[in-house]
C-alpha cells in the first residue's frame, strides 16, 4: 500500500491534513470549506495551515448554515470541481440532510449519469470528549440507509490518511465521519507519501480463532482493549475493522464467521436499526450454519448521548465488550 | 423609532456615548435612579459569575463555557423587561435574562457540569431550555408566538441568537413565519462580531443585521448593544408594540464577545489586541458605571465591596452544584418517551446485569 516509504509520527488530525495537503497540491479542482475551517483551521485544527499554504479561494470560511455548505458543493461538484467540506460536528449536519439524501445522493442517478457529486463531506463524531448536547453523537447508520453516499470512518492515523486521499478521489459523495475521540489520542508512523486505502474493503485487524469482533472508528481502541482481558481468558478473538460503513465488506466479514462462528459488533451508535443489525443479517444470509451462538452487538441505548456526568453510563467500556464477547462464547 | 433609525441607512441607535453621557435625551427611558442601579447591579452580578465561571473551568471543576463578557447589556435589557408570562427563548449566551426569568446559577452550573437537570430551570416560568443547534429556536419562538396569538393572551416572546446564526436558514424562516402570522415576537440578535473564529463580514454581505427586517416586512432596528439605556429604550418601545398587535421586531444588538467564544477556542488566531483595546472602550459596564459615578449613585467602593460579596454568593451556588448527587442511570433514559418503551426498558435491564457481572469480578 505505501510507496517509498518515508515515515512520519502523526495523530489522526496530522494525518488528515496530510491527506488535505497532497490532495489540494495535487488537484487543483479540490476547495476545502466551512465552518471556521480557514483562517483557524477548523475547531479541531484539521485543515490548520491550509489556507496559508493554498490561499483563500481554495481553503476557506463559509457562512455558518449546514445546508448551503453542502447545497453549494453539490452545485461546484455537478460543475466541475471537488469540493471537501466540513460539518463541525455531526449532530450539527441536519440542516443539511436534505441537500445530502435529495441532492448530493441523487445527482448522477437522477441526471443519468451527465453529472456526478464527488463531495467529500466531513463531520466529527462520537462521545467521550464531556461535550455539550450534541456533540458526542453516532449516527452513522442514517448515512448508511441512504442510498448513492458512500460512509467511511478511520480507526487510525494510518487509515484516516489513505481513506481520505480514496474519499477526495472517488466519484460518488462520501460521508467521512472521524472519531474526535481519538484525533489526538492515536499516533503511529504513517508514510508522508500519497497512499490510499480502498473503500469498501474491512481490515483484518488481528486474526483469531474463537470470535469474530467487528468494529470501527473509536471502538476499534475499546475492542483491542478488550482483548486483553479475552485472551486472559484465553479466547481468541479476530478483529476486524468495517474501516468502510457504506459499502460494507460482506466478504472479510462472511470469512471470518465462517472459521469462528460467532460474532460480536461494537459500535456506539443506538442499538435499533444501526450498522450493527445490518452485520447481524449479512451473517445470517452468508454464515447461518456456521454459527454456534447467536451475532450479538454492543452498542449504544436507544437514548440521547447524556450530558457529560451521566456519559459513563451510555459510552461501551471495554469490560462490557469482553462481557459479550465471554458471554457469546460461553453460549 | 425605525424610521429614524432606519438600516438601510445603517443608522445605529444610542443613547449614551462611551463616557457615560446621555447624547441622546429624547429617547432616554424614564427609569428611576434605584432602577438604573439594580440594572447595573444585575448586570455586575452576571459579569462576576460569567468570570468565575471561566476560572473554574481553567481549574477543571466545570466542562465547557460560553462566555458572556462584554455582551451583558443586552440580556441585561431584556431581563428588566420581560415578565414573568412572557416567554423566553434563549441560545446560550445571555445569562443576565435567565437570571430575571428565576433561574439559578446552580442550573446553570449544573447545566456546564453536564447534569441534564442543569435544564430543569424550576424556578422560570415560560422560558425554554438553552439551544445549541444554532438559530433552530427561532422557528419556536415564533410557533410560540402563533399560540399567544392563537389563543389572544398578554405575552410577548423574546428570542435570543447571534450574529453567525442569521446565516441559517432557520432564521430567515422563522422572520418569514413570524412576519406573514404578525405575531409578539422581538427577535434579538447578539451582534457580538463573531461566531467561533468567523467574522462578521463573513457570514453576510449586509451591512447589518437590521436590514434584514426589510424583506420579510417586519420593523427592524440596529442598536447599541453596549449601551444599556438604548437596549431597555428599544426593547420597551417594541414590546408595547408587540403587545399592541403590530407584530414581531428585529433588534440587532451591536456588540463584541469580550471573551473566548468558549474556554475551548483561543481567539489570538483570528482577532487583534488592537481591536480587543477598540472595544473595551465600549464595555457596557463601564459606560453605565461612568453614568451612575457622575449623577452620584454609585462610588467605586461601594463596587468593590458588592463584588466581594457577588463572589462569596457565586461559589456557594458553584458548590451547592459541585456537590449534586451523582447522576442516575435513570436520568439517561426516563424522559425520552412519555412512558418508557419495553424495548428500552429491556435495554436498561441488560445494562443493569452487566453491571451487576461487572461488581462480581471486582
Ligand atoms: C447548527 C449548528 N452548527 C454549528 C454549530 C457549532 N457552533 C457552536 S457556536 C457557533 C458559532 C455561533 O456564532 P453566533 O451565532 O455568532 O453566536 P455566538 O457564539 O457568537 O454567541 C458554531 C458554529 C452549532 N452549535 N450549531
Amino acid at each position: 500500500m505505501e510507496g517509498d516509504k518515508k515515515m512520519k509520527i502523526m495523530n489522526m488530525v496530522n494525518a488528515l491534513n496530510d491527506a488535505f495537503d497532497i490532495e489540494l497540491k495535487d488537484d487543483k479542482n479540490v476547495v476545502i470549506y466551512g465552518e471556521d475551517v480557514g483562517v483557524e483551521g477548523g475547531v479541531f485544527r484539521v485543515t490548520e495551515g491550509l489556507q496559508k499554504k493554498y490561499g483563500k479561494e481554495r481553503v476557506f470560511d463559509s457562512p455558518l448554515a449546514e445546508s448551503a455548505i453542502v447545497g453549494t458543493a453539490v452545485g461546484m461538484a455537478a460543475a466541475g470541481l471537488r469540493p471537501v467540506v466540513e460539518m463541525q460536528f455531526s449532530g450539527f449536519a441536519y440542516p443539511a440532510f436534505n441537500q445530502i439524501i435529495s441532492h448530493a445522493a441523487r445527482m448522477r442517478n437522477r441526471s443519468r449519469g451527465r453529472y456526478q457529486t464527488p463531495i467529500v463531506i466531513r463531520m466529527p463524531y462520537g462521545g467521550g470528549i464531556n461535550a455539550l448536547e450534541h456533540h458526542s453523537e453516532s449516527m452513522e447508520a442514517i448515512y448508511g440507509h441512504m442510498p448513492g453516499v458512500k460512509v467511511v470512518i478511520p480507526s487510525t492515523p494510518h487509515d484516516a490518511k489513505g481513506l481520505m486521499i480514496s474519499a477526495i478521489e472517488s466519484n460518488d459523495t462520501v460521508i467521512f465521519m472521524e472519531p474526535k475521540r481519538i484525533y489526538r489520542a492515536i499516533k503511529q508512523e504513517v508514510s508522508e507519501d500519497k497512499f490510499s486505502i480502498p473503500i469498501g474493503k474491512a481490515n483484518v485487524i488481528s486474526s483469531g480463532t474463537d470470535i469474530t469482533v467487528v468494529a470501527y472508528g473509536s471502538m476499534v481502541r475499546e475492542v483491542q482493549k478488550a482483548m486483553v482481558l479475552a485472551k486472559e481468558a484465553g479466547i481468541s478473538v479476530e478483529l476486524i475493522d468495517l474501516r468502510s460503513i457504506y459499502p460494507i465488506d460482506r466478504d472479510t466479514i462472511a470469512a471470518s464467521v465462517k472459521k469462528t462462528g460467532r460474532i460480536v459488533t461494537v459500535t456506539e451508535s443506538p442499538k435499533s436499526f444501526g450498522v450493527a443489525s445490518e452485520i447481524t443479517q449479512i451473517v445470517n444470509e452468508e454464515a447461518f450454519l456456521n454459527l454456534e451462538a447467536p451475532p450479538a452487538r454492543v452498542t449504544g441505548f436507544d437514548t440521547i448521548v447524556p450530558l457529560p456526568k451521566g456519559e459513563h453510563h451510555y459510552l461501551i467500556s471495554p469490560e462490557k465488550i469482553f462481557y459479550e464477547i465471554e458471554k457469546t462464547v460461553k453460549y | 423609532m425605525f424610521k429614524e433609525y432606519d438600516p438601510i441607512e445603517d443608522k445605529m441607535f444610542n443613547i449614551i456615548d462611551d463616557k457615560g453621557v446621555v447624547v441622546n435625551k429624547k429617547w432616554m427611558p424614564k427609569l428611576s435612579d434605584e432602577q438604573i442601579v439594580k440594572a447595573y447591579k444585575d448586570m455586575l452580578f452576571a459579569r462576576t459569575a460569567d468570570l468565575q465561571i471561566v476560572s473554574y473551568q481553567r481549574q477543571g471543576r466545570i466542562y465547557t463555557y460560553p462566555p458572556n463578557y462584554g455582551q451583558e447589556a443586552i440580556a441585561g435589557a431584556v431581563g428588566a423587561i420581560m415578565r414573568d408570562e412572557d416567554w423566553l427563548v434563549p441560545a446560550f449566551r445571555e445569562m443576565g435574562a435567565y437570571l430575571a426569568k428565576g433561574v439559578t446559577l446552580k442550573e446553570i452550573f449544573l447545566y456546564f457540569m453536564g447534569y441534564e437537570d442543569g435544564s430543569l430551570f424550576k424556578g422560570a416560568k415560560n422560558i425554554l431550555p438553552m439551544s445549541v443547534p444554532i438559530a433552530s429556536q427561532y422557528l419556536h419562538a415564533a410557533g410560540i408566538g402563533y399560540e399567544i396569538k392563537y389563543n389572544k393572551k398578554d405575552q410577548v416572546v423574546y428570542a435570543f441568537v447571534g450574529d453567525g446564526g442569521t446565516s441559517e436558514g432557520d432564521f430567515h424562516e422563522a422572520l418569514n413565519f413570524a412576519g406573514v402570522w404578525n405575531v409578539p415576537v422581538v427577535f434579538i440578535v447578539q451582534n457580538n462580531q463573531y461566531g467561533i473564529s468567523t467574522p462578521f463580514k463573513v457570514q453576510t454581505a449586509s451591512k447589518n443585521i437590521a436590514i434584514k427586517s426589510v424583506a420579510y416586512g417586519i420593523e427592524g432596528i440596529k442598536v447599541d448593544g453596549n449601551d444599556y439605556f438604548a437596549m431597555y429604550a428599544a426593547v420597551e418601545n417594541v414590546t408595547k408594540l408587540a403587545k399592541e398587535g403590530k407584530g414581531p421586531f428585529l433588534i440587532e444588538a451591536v456588540t463584541y464577545r469580550k471573551g473566548a467564544h468558549t474556554t475551548s477556542d483561543d481567539p489570538t488566531k483570528y482577532r487583534t489586541k488592537e481591536e480587543e483595546e477598540d472595544w473595551d472602550k465600549k464595555d457596557p459596564l463601564d459606560r453605565l458605571r461612568a453614568f451612575l459615578i457622575a449623577k452620584k449613585l454609585w462610588t467605586v467602593k461601594e463596587e468593590e465591596k458588592l463584588v466581594s460579596q457577588y463572589k462569596k454568593e457565586v461559589d456557594r451556588q458553584f458548590e451547592e452544584a459541585e456537590n449534586y448527587p451523582a447522576y442516575p442511570l435513570d436520568d439517561a433514559f426516563q424522559f425520552l418517551y412519555e412512558e418508557m418503551p419495553d424495548d428500552l426498558k429491556k435495554q436498561k435491564f441488560e445494562h443493569e446485569k452487566f453491571l451487576q457481572w461487572k461488581e462480581t469480578r471486582k
